[in-house]
């Protein structure tokens, strides 16, 4: 399980799980329809778009939350229909939601090892290794850059950013090759963005395939190496980040024509003539 | 280097206060203090409460509410509650004793019966609110006034009256009185059998809060139980292990009741259920779960103890005790939610 962050660097650009032609129903809703996408180790893959674009439904398809109806799910090689995101979980694959999965009023270390946690030899293991995971939890922070000494602050104390970030850190250390990261940046201000953006850089450079659910355009294109557009549930766009600049990026996940439409819409008359009496009819 | 400025920033590198931060973020410091203070104003009211036979009687009162607050505060720290508490200690007594007279002559087996009985009840409790996703204000009610009825009701079935007949010339009930109800003299200081009871249960208990991975389970489910399901925590599973626990101490307060008095009456218990909660509350726990101590729960048992018998030791209208009580358990709890603000939201 603890697998160190650094011997997972061998195995970059090898194929950590694809989908292909996934689509997913709910009753009579269509809520995702072909979508493709294939992640690598060391890679950070972006999925931009809208609410309602289809994004919660595809990670909770690639978490095991829900299987999916069309396609087919391959991870490591071998295709799969996750039942509980336990399995998926066992495939190495870490979901770090929105609403973190942390206990505001527990100390950082004992969320750190909430349902990983290490006991003693003695006492059959029974005793918790609490100085063990003190220090570990703190080199597991400090191996991701995150410089926290007081590691019995309750985790409610830290910034919503610092808690991704301890998340972020659990996740790599308990061995996930697969981070799944929901809108890490979404209720976060700049700085703060800024922070968490780095963890995931720091994550992909660790070795794992990273996909990163936003609808940023801007946080997507500093970090990412891939760009899966969704719209109504399709794929509205699948770039390389050589194929496509930021620019680009924003007009497409703003809607491209949609927006174009909207902005001529939006845009002011022009500002009549001063010295004219009456605007033109 | 840059993401360490960053945090530094934020505030992350300030740790000076951190020893100061932690002392007033414990959830047993009210409850010390308060307890501190009870024993100041009784010591200087009431000549008798400073004498040993009194710091005995004091510690007996301590100890009955105790050893069912030790179970009471973990299972609130879990995040629920149990209103059959109370009863389910008669339970437990009448089920010894019936078993023990209607069906066998060996007080063992009625024991015996009365465990495995409060265990049932404490599991029952624990699965249905795991399946029914009710409240556990609503389940544990609908065992309260259950097992309310039912102690009644069997014991009038069985013997005619509201209370069970003896069972001093049984065999085995002078080694469970021993077990359950016995009493050392040192040096003045009378020390009942459930005081063992309830440091023993005192000390397991915030051992296994603060020191076992189960521990770390209860404070979760309490604190945030779908953040704890998300990393792979049993929450219902742990939620039923903590009403077992309940069930535990009040087998054990239950045979301490039939063994010292015999014979026990089917209508006790009722209202005890708030007194543990108040003990567990006084002694840092939230009502909402996810924080608390077992060691501040034994404290608040001790204010309560010391309050019951310090009343009647400076002669003052014991009428007044239950309103002392109320006005105690409000200051808790708006303490202990200070102390939660403090612990969440941290120094900034």
């Amino acid at each position: 399980m603890n697998t160190d962050a650094a011997t997972n660097t061998d195995g970059m650009g090898t194929e950590l799980l694809s989908l292909d032609g996934v689509g997913k129903s709910y009753g009579t809703v269509l809520a995702l329809q072909d979508v493709s996408l294939t992640l690598r180790a060391g890679e950070i893959s972006c999925v931009l778009g809208d609410n309602g674009a289809g994004k919660s439904t595809l990670i909770k398809i690639i978490s095991g939350l829900h299987r999916h109806d069309e396609g087919s799910y391959t991870v490591a090689g071998e295709e799969v229909r996750f039942d509980s995101p336990r399995q998926a979980l066992e495939r190495g694959i870490a979901t770090v939601y929105q609403d973190l999965a942390v206990v505001p009023l527990m100390p950082v270390w004992r969320n750190f090892f909430l349902g990983s946690e290490q006991g003693t030899r003695r006492w059959g293991g029974l005793r918790l290794d609490a100085e063990g995971m003190r220090a570990t939890t703190r080199e597991a922070l400090a191996r991701m850059g995150i410089d926290l000494h007081d590691v019995d602050r309750p985790i409610g104390t830290l910034s919503g950013g610092q808690r991704q970030c301890v998340a972020i850190a659990r996740a790599v250390h308990f061995g996930a090759k697969v981070l799944i990261l929901d809108e890490p940046t979404a209720a976060l201000g700049v700085k703060q963005s800024g922070v968490v953006l780095k963890y995931v850089t720091a994550a992909r450079d660790a070795g794992l395939g990273v996909v990163l659910i936003t609808h940023n355009p801007h946080h997507a294109y500093l970090v990412g190496d891939h760009f899966t557009l969704l719209r109504r549930g399709r794929m509205a766009g699948s770039h390389p980040r050589a194929e496509i600049g930021l620019e680009q990026l924003t007009t497409e996940m703003a809607g491209g024509s949609d927006l174009a439409e909207l902005s001529h819409e939006l845009a002011r008359p022009p500002v009549p003539d001063s010295r004219e009496e009456r605007p033109q009819p | 280097m840059s993401s360490t400025d960053l945090l530094a920033q934020e505030g992350l590198g300030r740790d000076r206060p951190a020893a100061v931060r932690r002392l007033l973020a414990r959830p047993e410091l009210g409850s010390l203090i308060a307890a501190v203070a009870v024993f100041t104003v009784f010591a200087g009211a009431a000549e008798p409460f400073l004498r040993l036979s009194s710091l005995g009687t004091v510690l007996y009162a301590a100890s009955t509410i105790g050893i069912m607050a030790v179970p009471v505060s973990l299972l609130m720290i879990g995040g629920e509650f149990d209103l059959s508490a109370g009863v389910l200690v008669t339970t437990a007594a009448l089920t010894s004793s019936m078993v023990s007279y209607q069906f066998t002559a060996v007080t063992w087996v009625g024991v015996l019966v009365s465990l495995a009985t409060t265990l049932a009840i404490g599991w029952f409790n624990g699965f249905m609110l795991g399946r029914t996703k009710l409240p556990s204000f609503i389940v544990t009610l609908g065992t309260f006034l259950m097992l309310t009825g039912a102690n009644l009701g069997v014991t009038k079935a069985i013997s005619g009256t509201v209370s069970t007949k003896s069972i001093s010339d049984m065999e085995g009930f002078e080694s469970c009185r021993r077990l359950f109800a016995s009493e050392v003299t040192v040096g003045g200081l009378t020390i009942k059998a459930t005081v063992w009871w309830w440091l023993g249960l005192l000390v397991v208990g915030s051992w296994v809060l603060l020191r076992t991975r189960f521990g770390n389970w209860i404070f979760a489910v309490g604190g945030d139980a779908d953040a704890a399901r998300a990393v792979g925590v049993p929450v219902a599973r742990t939620k039923t292990l903590l009403y077992l626990g309940v069930g535990f101490g009040a087998w054990v307060l239950g045979q301490h009741l039939l063994f010292s008095f015999d014979t026990v009456q089917s209508g006790e218990g009722i209202g005890n259920e708030l007194i543990y909660i108040v003990a567990a509350v006084i002694g840092g726990c939230l009502i909402t779960g996810g924080y608390g101590s077992v060691v501040g729960s034994a404290l608040g048992a001790l204010i309560f103890g010391m309050a019951s018998k310090g009343i009647i030791y400076a002669q003052w209208n014991p009428d007044w005790f239950k309103f002392f009580l109320g006005a105690m358990l409000l200051l808790a709890a708006l303490l202990n939610a200070y102390v939660k603000r403090r612990a969440e939201r941290g120094p900034r």
